[in-house]
């Protein structure tokens, strides 16, 4: 089996990915020393690499724009390619976090309420008017964050109206549309999902402890920085509920393979759907590669089922 | 199984307070990005060694390791090779320096220098003083320290003397020891200024007047434009001037041979430390950088890398004059590596960096260059690695992005973000 793991990019999280990739490739290694495993960067290279040396598979650990949108998923479909992960359409979805929201909405879950506006709605219509309008329907606190993309970058809790503004330039540093949502207060949890012969099953959520209000990118790549639970500390029952939440939303979202999704869960016990995402980060820090070593699962041996799954699934 | 409670460190508590600060950086991942070949990289400090002339390089290593193999492989003097210590009195003539080889100490890249002075010279606490703005690599070693950083304004001729005056009163005043008057006077990092020959007597008198040992960074001395290197201030004091070189920019900055000029005592102290930190520099390294000097026209080398970098900060001057919005300002450099620019009133150029990436260009904000969040006005722009049509190309990027940063004020009456700037805010030095 020859196996392509892509990372890398051109997004902000490109470091991210990057590691992602170097882990994911040597756990494949470890767990499966007779495949071809290489790694690729995502450039202009690579379209030559896939033509000159065509993998069984590729297994995209691209984090942002390009990686997660769909965009290189509909390249990767049209040479026929296998893959591990979510189809181009699917992606797309799940990447847009409005567009997320809106489809759990609909299918009955909750997410917090909230409002995404491009750069010219508030040049055109005057962003104090609009700032006004967004926290008089919204209320305070408010997150903000791009529509698009991870890692927190762009995203801050803000408390005050004052504080409104510069949250929004921030966010739109990294993207072209932001969304202002109601920040939700109670435990920060991350719920991966991954499908094993027809079974789709939720890893125990990891509960997020960060030193500060926002689990920010110092936060979630400085090792020793945020404290984590896993099993996160809830009942069995909310627990189950908010694993029924992420279980849910890949099926909704017809995501593939695996996913992660980020959750708050409130006082009441409510799991509050926040952004599910189709390459979950598989670094030293990252959420996916905890749970499944809390459920003694091996990221190796995970990942090269997913691959035989995704070559017997397109043969 | 459960894994409560993980911090996916087992050390975290077993940290030095100083390690609290070495923590993952947002801006550090974009400049990740800035090394693909898509992105015009104004960003780091990698001088141009495609330049050098990799044959006579080739045959110079060759040539050291038939002869003198057993010797370049061995450790070595803890102060350095005595033969390469006597060339480097060559070097330093050029900018009007003349010592004994007992006065030098080679280190590993002059950044290991400033490393032994803060060592030998600093307690936590201790202030150093420093332009604003100064080599980060210099705040990194003075942070490593726990020393107090204190600015010190300059001017478009660098340092300014009546600063240096006042803030030597207002920290004595303050009960606090100041150790050290770290300076770049020539082709400065990052501001791109030149100190005059009177600034740098004013300077001098100053810190002899004071009693304070004036550490004096001069890697860039020899890759001016126009005329005679400037005279180190070195020059005219043996006794209160420690002066830092480097061969990084004037041959190979992979060699990582860098030197200190010192006087008796310090340099007795600066070896002990030495020999504490890393036992000896390479010897391969400097018996490389010795057979080089030895043996090739260096001197016509650094000719070279001044036509190199004079057309490339032409380049960049030129761009910037035809693109860059009304109110951006920027250095004029007459040697050396960078121009520092100031963005219109309000702009922020760390808030601004992640749409530059994303645009395909890449600067250094300038909050990197000091110790105390100053600097978000401000941005380094790095002439040295980019050919001068990527330069260009680079500009106009910019420039559009400030563009849309002024309309981003416009609209929403900041362009400050809200989120606090963590973290490494420079690039790596492998990073272009």
């Amino acid at each position: 089996m020859h196996v392509l793991v892509l990372s890398g990019g051109l997004s902000a999280e490109r470091d991210v990915s990057l590691r992602s990739g170097r882990r994911v490739a040597e756990a494949l290694r470890t767990d499966q020393p007779g495949w071809e495993v290489a790694e690729h960067d995502v450039d202009g290279l690579l379209l030559d690499r896939l033509r000159q040396h065509r993998p069984d598979c590729i297994v995209p650990l691209l984090h942002g724009a390009a990686g997660e949108d769909g965009a290189l998923r509909d390249v990767l479909e049209s040479l026929g390619i296998p893959f591990v992960g979510s189809g181009a359409a699917a992606s797309r979805l799940a990447f847009d976090k409005p567009v997320a929201k809106e489809l759990a909405v609909q299918a009955g879950l909750s997410t917090p309420p909230c409002v995404a506006m491009p750069q010219s709605t508030f040049r055109e219509l005057g962003a104090p008017a609009v700032l006004d309008a967004v926290v008089e329907q919204l209320g305070l606190p408010l997150v903000v964050k791009p529509t698009r993309g991870g890692s927190s970058l762009g995203t801050a809790i803000v408390h005050t109206a004052e504080e409104l503004p510069a949250a929004m330039v921030g966010a739109f540093a990294y993207g072209d549309v932001v969304l202002m949502e109601r920040y939700v207060s109670g435990t920060e949890v991350a719920i991966g999902v991954f499908e094993r012969d027809d079974d789709l099953l939720a890893l125990s959520g990891v509960e997020i402890v960060p030193p500060g209000e926002l689990y920010d990118y110092a936060a979630r790549y400085t090792a020793g920085t945020t404290e984590f639970f896993c099993p996160a500390r809830l009942s069995d029952e909310t627990a189950e509920r908010a694993q029924a939440v992420a279980l849910n939303v890949h099926l909704l979202l017809g995501l593939r393979d695996w996913s992660r999704t980020d959750l708050i869960v409130d006082a009441e016990g409510v799991p509050w759907f926040l952004e599910v995402n189709v390459a979950p980060g598989m670094t030293e820090t990252s959420l996916f590669p905890q749970a499944l070593g809390a459920a003694e699962e091996s990221l190796g041996a995970l990942t090269a089922e997913l691959v035989t799954a995704a070559v017997s699934r397109s043969s | 199984m459960t894994t409560g409670g993980s911090r996916l460190d087992p050390w975290v508590d077993s940290y030095a307070s100083r390690a609290n600060a070495m923590r993952a950086s947002e801006i550090r991942a974009l400049f990740a990005v800035a090394s693909r070949p898509e992105v015009v990289s104004l960003a780091g400090g990698m001088p141009y060694v495609q330049a050098l002339p990799i044959d006579m390089l080739t045959a110079t290593a060759e040539r050291l390791l038939v002869e003198r193999g057993a010797t370049a492989l061995q450790y070595g003097s803890g102060q350095g090779d005595v033969t390469l210590r006597e060339q480097i009195l060559e070097v330093i003539g050029e900018v009007g320096v003349v010592a004994h080889p007992d006065d030098i100490v080679v280190t590993t890249g002059s950044q290991m220098a400033l490393d032994l002075v803060t060592r030998v010279f600093c307690d936590p606490g201790d202030v150093v003083l420093v332009e604003a703005p100064s080599y980060v690599g210099a705040l990194g070693v003075f942070r490593a320290y726990e020393c107090e950083i204190v600015h010190v304004a300059m001017d478009d001729e660098g340092l300014v003397p009546a600063a240096l005056s006042e803030a030597i009163t207002t920290v004595r005043a303050a009960g606090k020891r100041i150790k050290l008057i770290y300076t770049i006077p020539s082709f400065h990092n990052p501001a791109g200024v030149t100190q005059g020959p009177a600034r740098r007597s004013e300077i001098l008198a100053i810190a002899q007047s004071a009693g304070i040992a004036l550490l004096e960074d001069d890697p860039y001395g020899l890759l001016g434009f126009e005329g005679e290197p400037p005279r180190a201030i070195r020059a005219d004091d043996a006794d209160g001037v420690i002066y830092l070189g480097s061969f990084s920019k004037t041959i190979a900055a992979g060699l990582r041979v860098g030197w200190a000029v010192a006087p008796h005592g310090v340099r007795e102290k600066l070896v002990l430390a030495a020999e504490a930190a890393v036992l000896c520099p390479s010897n391969y390294a400097q018996l490389t950088v010795s057979e080089y000097l030895a043996t090739q026209p260096w001197r016509e080398q650094i000719k070279t890398f001044q036509e190199v970098y004079r057309e490339r900060r032409d380049a960049l001057l030129e761009s910037l004059q035809a693109l860059m919005p009304d109110g951006t300002t920027w250095t004029i450099p007459a040697g050396g590596f960078y121009s520092w620019l100031t963005l219109p009133e309000g702009l922020d150029a760390t808030a601004m960096l992640p749409r530059a990436v994303a645009n395909l260009v890449a600067y250094v904000p300038g909050t990197g260059f000091y110790a105390d969040g100053d600097g978000r006005q401000n941005l380094r722009l790095s002439y040295c690695y980019p050919e001068p049509d990527r330069i260009r190309e680079g500009v106009r990027r910019l420039a559009a992005v400030i563009e849309t940063e002024l309309e981003l004020v416009h609209t929403f009456g900041t362009a400050h973000g809200l989120a606090p700037v963590t973290g490494t805010s420079v690039p790596a030095p492998d990073l272009l």
